[in-house]
Order: structure tokens, then sequence, then C-alpha cells
């Protein structure tokens, strides 16, 4: 009941609606009969056009009670300075500027009402009071909001400008909360608030709690703790205080260091699993049948065209574009594959120079044929809102999940691969003719035909490589190009033939890169990762994971 | 070897195509400034400067096709990097055409040249002293590409990279070294390079003698060039270089330092196109980062491809060909250029593995038998 009391002190009804989270976002249910049923979002609008700024308040904690996501807009909207109305009908929308047009937007309805002029809008003013009545009440709402990652974020909102009203919310809510991650920062909050405590002891007991926090608004509340001020004081005056929050920092200086890392090396990771991905292809080809193949690039290329073309044929799709694509890209590669390699490559086996010049050919034509068909300049391709957004773990480590999903694609693509040579027939022939042509043939292999699909199999695995670089860089007509040489790299470096050294180089290629990133810059320590890649290779000529055997003198 | 102690006779023994090509050049360096000096401007027969000064960009990208044709065609190295070589040239000249600007920059400052001057730097950087003298940026045309190739070569011949290894690490470092000049913090002017030049050794680039003059010394070097790799090919050691391209392992048994005749061959040859990017700067009046391209670089291999590579007049030819070829095309039927090339690239190595010059000795052979 002390709860429902404060309730009555009327800050925001938000916290209530959330004291009983079943019937929760549901303020105008029979449950809440103490409270007035609360006046509709219309009337309350209506009221808006002509209200004074005490008048606004009211309006304000009426659209808490009210508590809709239309309502909880409004105030956003006010809060940001957006809210209108407009002159001829007094409809109040919020306004935005987009594509350099204004831009309205019924309010109750959420509904685009198109470009406006501003001439016809006049604004909802609010003054420095209303705003905090606004910052508070939203917060309230949020605060209350059945998502629990709305919650968290209302939280940490909170925590940055914390003062006595939010910590009695806080408090309220504390009661209520039923998530574990959302009452830790409500209780990190809170501990916040008491830094700044008169009592030391108290201060002493926040800062114990506040030690394993990675919360930035943590760290940016001690450090100023223990600096020294310039006339020698600290603004801290208890020592015993000072040196818990010193070893606080340090404490939590450590974590953050351990999460910083964690983060390069996913970066890495994900870097790596992309080099990767544009290598493994070229492993096959290069690798296994010992062919130069310079169009590599721009069979990628083509992969990620395949998903600029899925998404044209399906526009309303976009969440399944991508896995559409990935079948398609790869049939279409593979396929273009198989013709350079009946057209032009089955000529000139044993001549792996010439290879590489009639390949990079290919790769000239097809660079041309993508910009006469489609346009010289890049195509938007979309992200699925599947992959957008982060994994968080905490203020300071978040993984975007297109990263993640690279990983993740990277490595499926990879085990499938690994099976594809390892346990099928095809895989069994491939491996026959790569360590002895003439033998497979004398078993009864049907050499050309091996020859024709691996190459098809190694372009076919670059097709997919483009559909994950859709999601990454620009698709456009040099996009194979940028790629060739890192690509080339991968493979050289982890050793010909060997597809778990493509695996091993094209990761540690990545981490190695992500690592040297923050030291020396992206693109100084591109060029360090070449030269020592060029360095490592005058030393090892056949790469990490050299063929062994009559193979390797190929 | 007789051929060894009689130079000239030895020379020219077994080398017909190359007379006709030393004749032709010949022809070319006196007819081109005659023809735009003394015909008349209202005359058919005039070249203008923009022609002359085409010719010479041409003769300038011979000379980087036969440099890649000596390491190619007659030593085996498929270098990939031999645009980085010509751009190292290049830059070298550039950067005592920038230090000739003097107060004539857009921001006036008689040291700094002007992208220096926009990035805040307040003293020249160490490398950049002694290029305000000819003989020294000269002596870096050669040294700059030279103790590169030096360097790469070393390591890499010693440890026995060959191959299609060889031409892969070559690109490497051609990308390596565009994404480093394209830094601003190079000090080389980043994205823009250099441009805007005024003098050459007091003279104005900008007069028509001067360009003369420039594709003269372009034609006696693209001579040069050629008399030099047809000696060295022609000697006993071009012999030994010879065997190495078709045996490597055998010439190796035999007891040749193979190391040391691939590497001193390269050095050779990447001096060689750092000339001839020195004298293609100044005539075109741009160097930039993109020279260093791993495309130019592959261009220049299809040049000596289309002409016959392991002829050395062949790629002279090839480049010219090729080259003239581009320049129609980008102008005429820009989207076609592309293709074009990309045919002619799997056309020759599929049909015309030995380029132009194989086709003329073939047909030559027929008439003989016939």
């Amino acid at each position: 009941m002390t709860i429902r009391k404060l309730l009555a002190l009327g800050v925001a009804l938000g916290v209530f609606t959330a004291t009983c989270p079943v019937q929760g976002a549901t303020p105008e249910s029979p449950a809440v009969p103490a409270v007035p049923a609360p006046a509709t979002l219309k009337s309350l609008l209506a009221q808006l056009p002509d209200a004074d700024f005490a008048t606004k308040g009211d309006i304000v904690n009426g659209l808490v009670a009210e508590g809709s996501p239309a309502a909880r807009n409004t105030l956003a909207a006010m809060l940001d300075g957006e809210l209108y109305y407009r002159s001829s009908d007094r409809l109040v929308v919020s306004a935005g500027e987009a594509d350099k047009l204004l831009t309205a937007t019924d309010i109750s309805t959420g509904k685009s009402i198109g470009a406006v002029a501003m001439s016809d809008l006049t604004s909802i003013g609010v003054n420095n009071q209303l705003r905090k009545v606004l910052r508070g009440a939203l917060a309230g709402l949020d605060l209350a909001n059945p998502d629990v990652a709305v919650r968290f974020a209302a939280v940490h909102e909170v925590m940055r400008t914390i003062d006595a009203e939010s910590v009695a919310m806080l408090r309220a809510r504390l009661g209520a909360e039923k998530d574990e991650a959302v009452r830790a920062q409500i209780i990190d909050a809170l501990a916040i608030n008491d830094l700044a405590d008169a009592d030391a002891a108290k201060r002493l007991a926040a800062i114990e709690e506040l030690r394993g926090s990675l919360n930035s608004e943590v760290y940016n509340r001690l450090a100023p703790m223990v600096v020294v001020g310039k006339d020698g004081s600290f603004s801290e005056p208890d020592p015993a205080v000072r040196f818990a929050a010193q070893e606080a920092l340090t404490t939590i200086g450590h974590w953050r260091t351990f999460y910083g890392v964690i983060e390069t090396m996913f970066f890495g990771l994900s870097l790596g699993s992309v080099l990767m991905l544009a290598g493994i292809g070229l492993a096959i080809t290069f690798g296994v049948m010992g062919v130069i193949n310079m169009a590599h690039g721009e069979l990628m290329m083509i992969g990620a065209y395949c998903v600029y073309v899925v998404q044209q044929l399906m526009p309303n799709n976009i969440g399944s574009s991508i896995l559409v694509a990935i079948p398609v890209a790869f049939v279409i590669a593979g396929l273009v594959g198989v013709m350079i390699e009946r057209g032009i490559v089955r000529y000139l086996y044993g001549r792996p120079l010439e290879t590489l010049l009639a390949t990079f050919g290919v790769s000239l034509i097809l660079q041309q044929l993508v910009r006469d068909v489609f346009s010289p300049n890049n195509r938007p391709v979309e992200t699925p809102s599947w992959m957008a957004g982060s994994l968080r773990f905490n203020d300071v480590l978040s993984l975007t999940y297109s990263r993640l999903y690279i990983v993740l694609f990277a490595a499926i693509v990879f085990v499938l691969l690994l099976l594809v040579l390892k346990r099928t027939r095809l895989g069994l022939h491939v491996r026959a003719v790569s360590q002895n042509r003439a033998m497979a043939r004398a078993m009864g292999i049907k050499t050309d035909w091996v020859d024709a699909l691996t190459f098809g199999l190694g372009s076919g695995i670059a097709g997919v490589a483009g559909v994950a670089l859709s999601q990454l860089t620009n698709v456009g007509p040099n996009l194979g190009q940028n790629y060739i040489v890192d690509s080339f790299m991968v493979v050289v470096f982890g050793g010909v033939g060997s597809l778990w050294g493509t695996q091993i180089s094209g990761l540690s290629l990545g981490v190695a890169n992500k690592l040297l990133e923050p030291v020396a810059g992206a693109v100084l320590a591109k060029i360090l990762v070449l030269v020592a890649l060029i360095l490592f290779i005058q030393r090892k000529p056949r790469g990490l994971f050299p063929q062994r055997g009559r193979a390797a003198e190929g | 070897m007789p051929q060894s102690t009689h130079f000239l006779p030895g020379l020219f023994r077994t080398d017909r195509p190359g007379i006709i090509f030393l004749a032709l050049l010949l022809a070319t360096t006196i007819l081109v400034p005659l023809l735009h000096l003394v015909v008349p401007e209202s005359s058919a027969l005039h070249m203008s400067t923009y022609a002359v000064t085409l010719i010479g960009k041409y003769l300038t990208y011979a000379m980087l096709a036969l440099a890649v044709d000596l390491v190619w065609g007659f030593c085996g190295i498929l270098s990939l990097g031999h645009a980085a070589f010509f751009a190292l040239g290049g830059y070298a000249m550039g950067m005592y055409l920038m230090r000739q600007i003097g107060t004539r920059g857009v921001y006036g400052d008689p040291i700094l040249p002007d992208f220096m001057v926009f990035l805040n730097w307040k003293e020249l950087p160490w490398f950049w002293h002694g290029f305000d003298m000819f003989w020294f940026a000269m002596l870096m045309v050669v040294l700059a590409p030279g103790i590169l190739a030096l360097v790469f070569g070393w390591f890499a011949f010693r440890s026995r990279v060959t191959g299609v290894y060889l031409s892969i690490i070559t690109q490497a470092m051609t990308y390596a070294l565009m994404l480093a000049f394209f830094r601003n913090d190079m000090g080389f002017g980043g994205n823009n390079g250099f441009t805007d030049f005024k003098d050459l050794l007091g003279f104005k680039l900008s007069s028509p003698n001067v360009r003369i003059a420039l594709f003269i010394t372009t034609g006696i070097a693209l001579g040069i060039g050629y008399l030099l790799c047809r000696w060295i090919v022609s000697s006993r050691a071009g012999r030994v270089v010879t065997a190495i391209r078709d045996a490597e392992s055998r010439t190796r048994f035999i007891g040749y330092r193979v190391e040391s005749y691939k590497l001193w061959v390269f050095v050779f040859s990447a001096v060689l196109a750092g000339v001839a990017g020195a004298l293609y700067v100044p005539q075109v009046g741009i160097i930039n980062p993109g020279e260093f391209g791993p495309i130019n670089s592959i261009e220049v291999v299809i040049w000596v491809a289309i002409g016959g590579r392991g002829t050395l007049y062949g790629a002279v030819a090839g480049a010219v060909i090729v080259n003239y070829a581009k320049t129609w095309f980008t102008t005429a039927l820009p989207s076609a250029w592309l293709y074009l090339l990309g045919a002619m690239f799997v056309l020759t190595t599929l049909l015309l593995p030995t380029g132009v010059a194989g086709l003329l000795r073939a047909r030559k052979a027929k008439e003989r038998a016939a």
C-alpha cells in the first residue's frame, strides 16, 4: 500500500500500472478504481494548442495516465520540440525533416500526412520546468513498459540525470521489477545516487555496491572522486571512501580492458570470417586444381548482385531475401564458374601464369558487363531487420548481430564444404584428381567432369561469399577488385590446398588486422599486415600448412 | 661464347627484327619532332603538341614493357608489380619537379610544396631533402626502384619463391605501396599525388620545345634500354637466365647461382621501369598513387603477351598497339574498351601464346620453307 500512496503523490501513474504487471499495460482496465477514468487521448490533444504551461503540465499527467503508445509519442515529440499543431484544423502533429522536406505525422494515429509548410504549423512550446516534468513522465512510462528492453533503457537513461524524484520512481519500480537485469540496473542507479550522499558510510556502501559494475555512468561518477583538485584537495573528503573508489575504479578498469580485448577479438573474427569466405573458394580452385582464378573477385561481385536482384524481385520480403539469395548466388556464380572452366581454363591446365592472365581478362569483361547491365554506380542492398541491432552484454561490450551472423555463416559454409570434400563421392573424386590426375583417370574417374564441378564449386562459394559481402560493403562493379589481393593472401598464407589452413589464416589475418588498427590506424594496419605476409611467404613459401608428399612438387 | 667477346656483331647477328625496330624508333624520334616543328600547323601532316606528348607517353610505356619482358620473357618471373617500380621512378622525378615550383605554388611557400602547407606541416620531411638538385633526383630515380627490387628480390629468390606465388606477392607489394602512398602522412601528396609542375632544369615544361626535347630523350632512352636488354640476353649471363626460365632446378644443379642471376635481372628491370616512370611524369604532368594499382601492372603484362614475350621488340610493339587502341577506344567507344581488353587477355593466352611477334616469325618460317 505504501507504493500506492507514493503513487497518489502522482509523479507518474505509469509506476502504478507496473505494480500490477498482469493488467500492467492497460491502465483502462477496471482494476484501477481509485483513479478517475483517464481522459481520452483525443480530448487531451484537443486542449494542447491553447494550454498555458500550467495546463500543459496537467495534460502531460493526463497523457501519462492514458498511457497508450500514441500518448508516449506525444510526450517524446513534445520534449524534442517537434510537436506542432496545424493552424487550419488544430490537428496535433509531430513534424521532422526528412530528405530536406518537413513531413508531419498525425500524432494520435501515427499516420504520416505528408509534407507540410512550416508556416502552416504552430509549435507547441515547452519551458524548462515542463521539460523536467516531461522527462520524468517519459521515464515513468518507460519504466512501466511491458517490454524488458524498454524498461532497461529507461533505467539507463534515468541513471544519467538522477535526482530525488527519479530515485523515488526507481525505488517504487524496484519492488515490482521481476527482470534480474533491470533490477541490477536499478540498484546501480540507486547506488550512483548514494555516491553523492552526505553520509560517508552510505557512500562507502554505494562504492561497494558498484564495484563490479561496468556501467559507463558508474565510471564517470567514480573517476572524479579520486581526482586531486588544483588546491591539492579532493572532491571526496573521506580518505576511506576515496581509497575504496580508487580500488573500484581499478577493478572496473581491468574489466573494461578485458571486454575491450574481447570486442577487438570479435571484430577481428568477423573480419577474418569475411576474409575466409572470400578465400575459401579460391582455396579450392587454386589449391585443389592449381588454377589461378583472377575472376574470383568478380564471382563474389556476381553473388552480391544476386542479392540486389532478389531484393528487387521480392521487395516485400526483405527479411527472407537474403536466405533466398544464398542458393541463387551459389548456382549463378557456380554456373559462370563452370562456363569459365569449360571455355578457357581447361585449355590452360599446367600453365598457371597463362590462366592468371586469361581469367584476369574474364574479370574485366564481367566488371564491364555489370556496369552496362546494372549501372556503374553502387546498387542499394537492404539489410533485413533481423540482422540489425546488437547483442548487448554490458555497457562496454555489445556485439552487432550482422557481424555475429557473418561469423556463424562463415562457419557453416566451412563445415559444409569440409563435409562435401570429405564425405561425398564428388569430394572423393576431387581429392583423387588433385592428388594424382593420371591415376584417378585410370581408376575411371571422369577428370574433365570433376575439374568442371570443382571449379563450379569454388565459384559457387565465391558467390555465397558475395552474399555476405553485400551486407558489409557497397555493391558495385569494383567490389571484386577490392577483395582479390586479400583473398589471394589468405590462400597463400594458409598454404595452398589446405582448407583448414585457409580457415586459420583468414581468421588470424582478420584478428591481426583489428589488433593493429587501434595502434596504427586502418590503412597502416593493412599495409603492415601485407608487408608481414610478404616477409612470411619469403620464409615459408608454401604457407602455414604446406602440402606434403608428391602433390607438393607439382 | 663468341657473342660475348665481339659485342656488336654478336648483338645483331640474330636480331634482324631488332634492327628494324631500332630503325623505326630512330625514324620516329627524328620525324615526330620534324613534323611538329617544321611542318606548318595548317598542313595535314602537322603534329600537334598533344600528339607528340601522346607518342612520348607510349614510348615510356614501351620501356616499361621492355622491363617486364626482360624478367618474364627471359627469366620466367611474372612480375605483377612492375608498375610499382615505374611509379617510384615517377615519384622521384615528381619530387624534383615539385621542389622546382618554389614560390609559384598556390600558397607561395619557397620550400614546402602546396600539399604540405595545406596539411600544416612546418618543415620539409627528411626524405624530401636533396630533391631540389637534379642529379640527386636522377640518382633516386635509379636507386628507389633499384633498392626496392634488390631487397624484395633478395628475400624472394633466396627463399625460392617462384611461379604464381611470386606473382601474387609482387602484386601484394604494389598494392601495399598504393595504400601507403594514398596516406597523407606519408608525405607524398596522398590521394592527389603531384601535379601542377612548372619547370624542368629551368625550362618551362609547358613550352613545345621542352616537350620535343623530352620526346627525343625518351626515344633515345628507349633505344639504349633496348640495346642494354639485348646485350644482357645475348650475353653469356643472359643464356644462363634463359636456362633458368626453361629449367630452373637443372640450372641450379649444374652449378649456377640461380638466385644471383635472377636478382640482378630483376633489379636491372626495375631500374629500367623506374627510368620509364621518370620520363613519363614530366610529359603527362601528373603522378598519383593510382599508378601503383595492381591492375596497371597486369595491363603491362598483357602488352608484352600481345606483342610476344621473350622478343623485346615484341613488348615494345605490344605496348604501342594496346595503348593506341586504348586511346582510340576510350574516346570513341568508352564502354567497349574493357570488353576488348578482357578479350585480348583471353584470346592472346588461348590462341596466340607467342603474340604478334610469334605470328610474324611463323609466317617467315613458312615462307622460307616454301
